[in-house]
């Protein structure tokens, strides 16, 4: 648990298992506390089992196996009407037939929330969305990004401590995306709610949370928070998932107190590597390093090595440069460098020599 | 629907012979109900055009026929009675199929397609059959010749159409709407009402329409289950074509037209009204 939060949990999967048709398990044996106020996201791609988990937390779906807690009480048995859990949607679910402010409203009324109350707390919530003018217009009338921003006034306005959030931002334009990404932070963090949020976008899942869940297979691969997920991936799928990742094949072929030497299968070379999940010599594994952790021309010490490559492609992308390379006989070995001013351009067919750091090399599981 | 600047000979005398084969079909269904109407307004007591209604002279004209429908005892009773058994009929198959056809729009129902086939059933047998099963089945328990008997029986003819227009109507349905509404806290029965009603409503209007004109216009099963108290509109007309071939029925069978018109085009707007409401179709 990320500093700041309280130590107890509050959400927790116990042992929760998943199954549509009784044979085969959408969801594998999910453990998973989460702590007051948190921004959690579960990332995956789709069939990872990750919207399935977000429904069997509102009520949607029943949890085959296992116990889902909420504030240490368990709400398997809870209908989602009684759960008190905000929730915002991918296609938004604004009711069609009411105005903005009609729709606020539905929560509260539900709770038999008096007029004047509730108007203050429909103000109070479309103001926070910047949609404070928008009251009496139909969510028909209103712009995709308008629509969520009205879904998320909708979700907040009868002040849940949980609100669950299911690719909220699939539907819209890069820009909006990325601000409203901002702005959902920003109100998480001052009204001091906890969210668990599902997406299957990695710049989303990285730029949001205080804790990224990545799902795979029913499983979660890896929780960390997002910089030691991006830097430190436990396992290829999770290396491979998020972000660019180059891979070499090899199989170790020494190993000892935090380091392995890795022969690399196309080419015989060996290179150093931070052993990550492989246990003995001999075993076959997949070395990760991030494209922009290689340095051209690298004039380290002799610690760090050296491999010779073939420029095949240089592709400019305005603020880098990302260049393809053959090496250690692949030719899908990318290279990102920033565009400085005194960056040279490659030219395909040029020959040049590349290196890394050994702790920018994880060896992982084939 | 505008010819291209590029088609070709053939194609422009298929784009003429489409246009009269359609009014060719429009003809066909339209032309019996329009020539009811003048010859409801004969003077005579023919079923014909006399010479001189042909010849527009004003007195071959009269509105006699419509004033024996309003004056003659038997037609008001029937009158009284369809638009007491239409009503109760279109309320019960409107209410009914509606359920029906939101349990079965659910995927986890089992042996939905059968439960649905067995509902829709009194559309697709043929009426003297469900109206001969339905005699024999009502005289055993008591309800042959009573009001209730009818409603039931016409309720039962109704409700294929509501299922079916309900259904029509639930496809479009977004069902995380419902979802909201119970993540919002509304139990069941408050999302069935303020949720998803307001939204099917289109559906349920126009299945109540049908429900109610198969009501207003059925006479086979009226005869087999109802007795003289439940003699309803078209059976009373069914009986005038029998014996005593008096054009009252033209007269009758116009203000079925003029009703049935007016009923179809006030359902109409209304149901664009909420369609706007629900906001599919721009105002």
């Amino acid at each position: 648990m990320p500093d700041g939060h309280s130590q107890q949990a509050f959400v927790e999967f116990d042992r929760v298992q998943k199954s549509y048709d009784g044979e085969t398990l959408v969801v594998k044996d999910l453990n998973l506390s989460i702590g007051r106020g948190e921004f959690l996201t579960m990332l995956g791609p789709s069939g990872s089992g990750k919207t399935t988990c977000l429904m069997m937390l509102a009520g949607f779906e029943v949890a085959t196996h296992g116990e889902i807690r909420l504030d240490g009480r368990e709400i398997n048995n809870i209908p989602p009407h009684k759960r008190g859990i905000g929730m915002v949607f991918q296609n938004y679910a604004l009711f069609p037939h009411m105005s903005v402010a009609e729709n606020l409203a539905f929560p509260l009324e539900v709770r038999k929330i008096g007029k004047s109350e509730r108007e203050a707390k429909i103000r109070r919530a479309l103001d926070m969305v910047q949609m404070g003018d928008f009251g009496g217009r139909r969510p028909a009338q209103l712009s995709g990004g308008q629509q969520q921003r009205v879904a998320l006034a909708r979700a907040l306005v009868f002040e849940p401590e949980l609100v669950l959030m299911d690719e909220p931002l699939g539907a819209l334009d890069k820009q909006l995306r990325e601000t409203l990404q901002f702005e959902i932070t920003r109100l998480a963090h001052d009204l001091g709610i906890t969210v668990v949020y599902v997406t299957h976008d990695q710049t989303e899942a990285l730029t949001m949370s205080d804790r990224v869940a990545v799902f795979d297979d029913g499983r979660i691969q890896q929780l960390a928070t997002p910089d030691a997920l991006y830097e430190q991936p436990q396992n290829s799928f999770v290396a491979q998932f998020i972000g660019e990742n180059n891979t070499l094949e090899g199989e170790v072929v020494a190993l000892e107190d935090g380091r392995c030497v890795v022969r690399l299968d196309a080419s015989g070379e060996q290179i150093d590597a931070v052993p990550v999940n492989v246990s003995k010599v001999g075993d076959k594994t997949l070395v990760s390093i991030r494209p922009e952790r290689v340095e051209f021309d690298p004039d380290w010490d002799e610690r760090s090595l050296t491999l010779d490559a073939e420029v095949l492609e240089f592709i400019y992308m305005g603020d880098v440069f990302r260049t393809r390379l053959r090496i250690a006989g692949r030719d899908d070995f990318i290279v990102k460098t920033r565009n400085r001013a005194d960056q040279t351009r490659l030219r395909p067919g040029q020959k040049v020599k590349i290196g890394w750091l050994p702790q920018d090399c994880r060896a992982l599981d084939p | 629907m505008q010819l291209p600047p590029y088609a070709t000979t053939g194609q422009r005398i298929w784009f003429y012979t489409f246009r009269v084969i359609c009014g060719l079909i429009f003809f066909f269904l339209i032309a019996p109900i329009l020539t009811i109407i003048p010859l409801s307004f004969n003077a005579e007591n023919f079923f014909t055009f006399t010479p001189g209604m042909l010849a527009f002279e004003a007195d071959a004209y009269s509105l006699r026929h419509y004033r024996d429908f309003f004056t003659n005892p038997q037609w008001q009773s029937a009158l009284r009675n369809s638009v007491q058994i239409a009503p109760a009929a279109t309320l019960l198959s409107v209410a009914l199929g509606t359920l029906a056809a939101i349990g079965l729009s659910q995927s986890h129902v089992p042996a939905r397609r059968a439960i649905m086939a067995i509902l829709i059933s009194p559309m697709i047998v043929p009426l003297i059959i469900s109206a001969a099963g339905m005699y024999f089945f009502y005289s055993r328990i008591g309800l042959q010749g009573t009001y209730l008997g009818v409603v039931l029986a016409h309720a039962a003819l109704g409700i294929p159409f509501v299922i079916i227009t309900v259904t029509a109507t639930l496809v479009g349905f977004d069902n995380s709407l419902t979802r909201a509404s119970a993540n919002l806290g509304a139990g069941p029965v408050r999302t069935f009402f303020k949720v998803q009603m307001p939204l099917i409503l289109p559906g349920v209007i126009s299945g109540g329409l049908f429900a109610f004109i198969t009501s207003f216009d059925e006479v086979v099963v009226v005869l087999f289950v109802g007795s003289a108290g439940q003699k309803t509109l078209p059976w009373q007309m069914f009986i005038g074509l029998r014996e005593q071939i008096s054009p009252t029925i033209l007269a009758v069978a116009s203000i079925l037209v003029a009703i049935s018109i007016a009923l179809l085009t006030t359902v109409e707007l209304l149901r664009r009204r909420s369609e706007r409401m629900r906001g599919l179709s721009p105002g």
